[in-house]
């Protein structure tokens, strides 16, 4: 198998000539960037939203003990079972034990993230349980057998004619392209599946701790549906997606809405203080919450990126990165795409494997100055950068720089060399952009620039 | 140790190198609490009733729902009899209540009532369900429900079409008001299901065009009596 890095650009390579995919991508974002502009001219004052969101996230990131403490204890006054997972690993492990305990046959999914990040769908299906995703996006790359292509919009990379095909095919549904038709057919699969599934799983957007609630943000309904009619719920939730108060919502369910889809509200933004309670007659019996570190602890231990954990998952840094237009969702090999993905991977799995992501970056900044709550994404590819070659110095990297620093500072090695550049150009043209050419990597894209045909020192001396 | 304790553990350890101010990456220092109400930031809704009628009604029609305003009981009744028949209404799903009880009264059809206990695959067959709610947001077009105003957790999103019953004094201002409001009305002892359907239910998976009635009802009526 080849290695991240190998990967990465081999897929970056095939996805940025791709004609194609990048329409789709580029008429799926624009939209989204016109509607966004919209709704954030609707806000009194965008720019004191997202620093007061960004303090928020600040104290709860930075309290996270006290808040965590408040908001199991809050939750399990209530009767949900609170499981604490130090790995994704752990977190599978505790959910497959809720699973067998049940005795359940088939789960149904609500979009979450997390679990993709765990790998959980794969190991429930190992043991041979039904997990589907009742979210329409996700719905479809499942069937596709893909990753999500991006954090919000899963399926944003196929068109109504890939979807209407998958669906003929696996689903032997005979519909037409009609987005409207196809989300039909979804529906109508999907119906039967809550109805009969034995435990609906769930995501979070947010944990308050003061009440012990989880809030959960989306426009169709499923995850509604699938913590309504299954007899179990089981919630699985990074744990840093504390907000201290429940009030805080009142500015960050429109703050994720704005950022993630341009909506000034999605359609369903519900709070779960657990299971049902004496004196209810629907929803679950049970609520197990599955709290993950999953390496999140070590991202905490880091003061200057630890304002990555503010993260709300609203992919609008995502939707605005020049990279992830031109290479797409899929070629990041990670979870998490696009620069929040850049930034947090190399410490979720090692920054030596994934430090090429650091460097996949213009460092334009748009994902800083978009993020709604001001983490500095654009910084910490930089600091990414340097504390990957302070960890493993670029051996031949810095013998160039030796090199150059040496001649640079004699004049006279200078003024015998500089003639030379000419010369090599000359005989470097014909084999420029073809395989034989010893700077192939950059000539295949790039052109070298003209060595001018006098050098300065020269030019001055030979003056009239 | 349990892994709570090393969790925690790891937290506190973390947690003892101070974090830079947020938003800025070369300044460190612990915010001031943060001076600007969300109220002043978020998008502006006017003082009087009038101007939050305005605003509901604005956004409820941008999100493609059923606003209606009847002006008493008889003409509510007339209304929705009309959406009875113009759905073609064969069995409907409620909620004890004084508004449902009397919807039901008006449009006169078999009907199931969810507080009673029900049959997921019956209620699925409803062709609507109609229920009262909590509050209505002027700010956002919201219709804020819980399970105890709203006849359970299935039943405002399993039928396909949710009827929605409010009384005047129900609207708020904005999400500020909502929650404020929620601390009011439940303190401590809130439901374990509180819901803000913002719009019938949508998606924009594929190729992010609108499609509504995703999973949730395709319809969302609300009348404001």
């Amino acid at each position: 198998m080849s290695s991240p890095v190998q990967q990465f650009k081999q897929a970056a390579n095939v996805v940025a000539h791709d004609l194609q995919h990048r329409a789709t991508i580029q008429t799926a974002l624009e939209k989204y960037t016109v509607i966004r502009d919209q709704t954030r001219g609707a806000f009194r004052d965008y720019a004191a939203v997202r620093q007061a969101a960004a303090e928020i996230k600040w104290e709860a990131v930075n309290h996270l003990d006290k808040y965590l403490e408040l908001f199991v204890s809050k939750l399990e006054a209530r009767g949900a079972k609170v499981h604490w997972a130090g790995t994704g690993e752990q977190a599978c492990e505790i959910i497959l034990g809720v699973v067998r305990e049940k005795k359940a046959r088939s789960i149904i999914k609500s979009k979450t993230m997390t679990s993709e990040e765990i790998h959980l769908n794969e190991a429930l299906e190992l043991e041979g349980y039904e997990v589907v995703e009742s979210d329409l996006g996700e719905f479809i790359v499942q069937l596709k057998k893909e990753t999500p292509y991006h954090i919000v919009f899963p399926a944003m990379h196929l068109t109504r004619g890939e979807i209407k095909d998958l669906f003929n095919r696996k689903l032997a549904a005979n519909t037409s392209d009609n987005p409207g038709e196809l989300t039909m057919v979804a529906r109508r699969v999907l119906r039967k599946k809550y109805i009969n599934a034995d435990i609906g799983l769930t995501g979070a957007n947010f944990a308050i701790a003061e009440t012990g609630m989880i809030s959960i943000t989306e426009n169709e309904g499923n995850a509604r549906l699938t913590a309504a009619l299954p007899k179990t719920m089981i919630t699985l939730l990074g744990l840093e997606k504390i907000l201290p108060r429940l009030e805080d919502l009142a500015l960050f369910l429109p703050m994720l809405a704005t950022s993630g889809t341009g909506q000034p509200l999605t359609c369903y933004n519900t709070m779960y203080g657990g299971p049902r309670q004496p004196g209810e007659f629907d929803g679950p019996e049970e609520l197990h919450v599955v709290l993950l570190d999953g390496r999140r602890t070590e991202l905490l231990a880091n003061a200057e990126q630890r304002d990555s954990l503010h993260c709300i998952r609203c992919g609008a840094c995502l939707n605005v990165c020049p990279i992830f237009r031109n290479i797409g969702g899929h070629t990041y090999g990670t979870t998490y795409s696009g620069p929040i993905g850049s930034v947090i991977t190399p410490h979720l799995r090692g920054l030596q494997g994934w430090k090429h992501l650091s460097v996949s970056s213009s460092l334009c900044g748009a994902c800083t100055e978009t993020c709604p709550v001001k983490i500095d994404l654009a910084h910490h590819l930089l600091q990414n950068r340097r504390d990957a070659t302070a960890q493993k110095p670029a051996r031949l990297w810095k013998l160039g720089f030796k090199f150059f620093a040496f001649i640079i500072n004699r004049p006279a090695i200078y003024k015998l060399l500089a003639p030379l550049g000419r010369v090599g150009q000359k005989l470097h043209s014909p084999l420029k952009s073809t395989r034989l050419d010893p700077v192939y990597a950059w000539t295949k894209t790039r052109e070298m620039p003209q060595i001018a045909p006098q050098t300065f020192r020269e030019f001055w001396t030979n003056r009239k | 140790m349990t892994e709570r304790q090393k969790i925690l553990g790891r937290i506190r350890e973390a947690l003892a190198v101070e974090a830079p101010f947020p938003g800025r990456h070369d300044v460190s220092g612990k915010p001031a609490p943060t001076s600007s109400l969300a109220r002043d930031c978020l998008p502006f809704v006017g003082d009087s009733v009038d101007e939050q009628l305005a605003a509901f009604r604005q956004n409820a029609a941008n999100l493609q729902a059923h606003f209606h305003l009847p002006g008493s009981r008889d003409e509510f009744k007339m209304q929705l009899i009309g959406i009875r028949d113009a759905g073609g209404w064969k069995k409907i799903a409620t909620h004890s209540g004084e508004l449902t009880d009397f919807a039901l009264q008006s449009i006169d059809i078999p009907a199931i009532k969810t507080d009673s206990g029900y049959d997921m695959e019956e209620l699925e067959k409803c062709d609507a369900g109609i229920t009262e709610c909590d509050a209505l947001i002027a700010q956002t077009g919201s219709v804020l429900v819980t399970n105890r105003s709203a006849g359970g957790r299935a039943l405002s999103v399993l039928p396909s079409h949710h009827v929605v019953l409010a009384r005047r004094g129900q609207l708020l201002r904005d999400l500020p008001a909502a929650f404020e409001f929620l601390r009011r009305k439940y303190g401590a002892n809130y439901p374990s299901m509180i819901s803000f359907i913002t719009g019938p239910s949508r998606t924009g998976d594929i190729e992010r065009i609108l499609v509504l009635g995703a999973h949730g009802p395709r319809e969302l009526t609300i009348f404001l009596l």
